[in-house]
């Protein structure tokens, strides 16, 4: 590597940061721009559904809301917790 | 058929007024009767940018309650006499601006000009939302830098939603983007997100790069639209994008670093 390929890259990371960054958030918040307004909602209440049987995190549950020309899915993820925790 | 254009960014101090004022001075110029109106209530500037602020008796909320009429609001622009300042109000009641009163006075201004360019104020609350509201055409107006684009994404998903073209089911909104404030030695040394980068992130089409310019504020100094300054730099870019948009094909410039006589000299890329 010359001494300017040097220079390029050590400079070029401060807009490839913001890039990158930019678009993890905007593809982010585009798909929640199309999910329904019950979502949040629908997730607390399964959420705490899931909570009265299995103890898991906060977070441990997403849930998904996809659309394409033919349908509609939703999609539901829970992560249990380990098995050494539950024990 | 009279087109309305919405400038608007979401984000505040991004470049609408003076694109506002470029553009709409810039539609004239080529003859087309043109109204600009400054949808800013409570922070009117509009006037300033276009060198009218002593010249405004009535403004946008006077007509819609009725207390003027639009004629008597309007104000010709002193160096063309195709382009009409309508100025905001200053009052500090938020409420002033009914969508029922904005779409009359559109719909009365749409007898009378071909393109009705509207400066949205910063923000997505009621002034911004009937800014955009009747819209034909949207100038997404950008600086490159994270917040503003991130901004400029929630806009356009206003845009596809909450227009009443969105609303009536209608053909939507025709989005453009103009990248402003761009500098592109920064650009080079990867301190600047690039014009690629943010069409990228974006996926909009590019009506227009308006370089950083000195240019800008010597304008708003003077009370003239910068695109009148047809020697500058941030003048010829607006002349540009009002020939695109008007459907010249011209390639886009100020996009790469000026070359100097080292690059030439040395066939730098
Ligand atoms: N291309 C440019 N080069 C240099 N300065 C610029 C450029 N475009 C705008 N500015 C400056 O940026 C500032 C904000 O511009 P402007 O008032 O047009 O933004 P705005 O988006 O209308 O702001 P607001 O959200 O408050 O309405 C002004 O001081 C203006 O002179
Ligand atoms: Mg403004």
């Amino acid at each position: 590597m010359s001494l300017l390929d040097y220079f390029k890259t050590s400079k070029a990371s401060s807009a490839s940061l913001a890039k990158e960054r930019l678009q993890i958030l905007v593809a982010h918040e585009r798909s929640s721009r199309n999910q329904p307004s019950y979502l949040p909602q629908l997730q607390k209440e399964l959420l705490e559904v899931i909570r009265k049987y299995i103890n898991v995190e906060q977070d441990a549950i997403s849930v998904n809301f996809e659309q394409n020309d033919t349908q509609e899915t939703l999609e539901l993820n829970i992560v249990l917790p380990d098995h050494q925790k539950t024990t | 058929m009279a087109r309305i254009i919405v400038v608007t960014s979401g984000k505040g101090g991004v470049g609408k007024t003076t694109t506002s004022a470029a553009i709409a001075m810039g539609l004239a110029k080529k003859g087309h009767k043109t109204a600009v109106i400054d949808f800013d209530v409570g922070l009117r500037n509009l006037d300033l940018i276009m060198g009218c602020e002593r010249r405004v008796v009535y403004d946008f909320v006077n007509v819609i309650n009725g207390e003027a009429t639009l004629n008597q609001a309007l104000i010709r622009d002193k160096n063309c006499n195709l382009l009409y300042i309508l100025p905001a109000s200053q009052t500090r009641d938020k409420d002033a601006l009914s969508q029922e009163g904005v779409g009359k006075i559109l719909d009365e201004l749409k007898k009378d000009f071909k393109y009705i360019v509207c400066d949205s104020p910063a923000g997505i609350e009621k002034g911004a939302h009937l800014a955009m509201y009747f819209a034909d055409d949207a100038f997404i107006v950008t600086n490159p830098e994270v917040s503003s684009v991130r901004d400029s994404d929630r806009m356009l998903g206003i845009l596809s939603s909450k227009s009443r073209r969105a609303e009536q089911n209608e053909e939507p909104i025709k989005e453009y983007l103009l990248l402003s404030r761009y500098s592109p030695d920064r650009v080079k040394l990867g301190e600047m997100l690039s014009v690629d980068d943010v069409q990228e992130i974006l996926s909009l089409h590019l009506l227009g790069v308006i370089p950083e310019s000195k240019s800008v504020l010597n304008a708003s100094n003077s009370g003239t639209p910068v695109i009148l300054d047809e020697k500058s730099d941030a003048g010829q870019a607006y002349a540009d994008i009002v020939a695109r948009y008007l459907g010249e094909d011209r390639p886009h410039r100020f996009i790469d670093d000026k070359q100097g006589l080292f690059g030439k000299l040395f066939g730098r890329k």
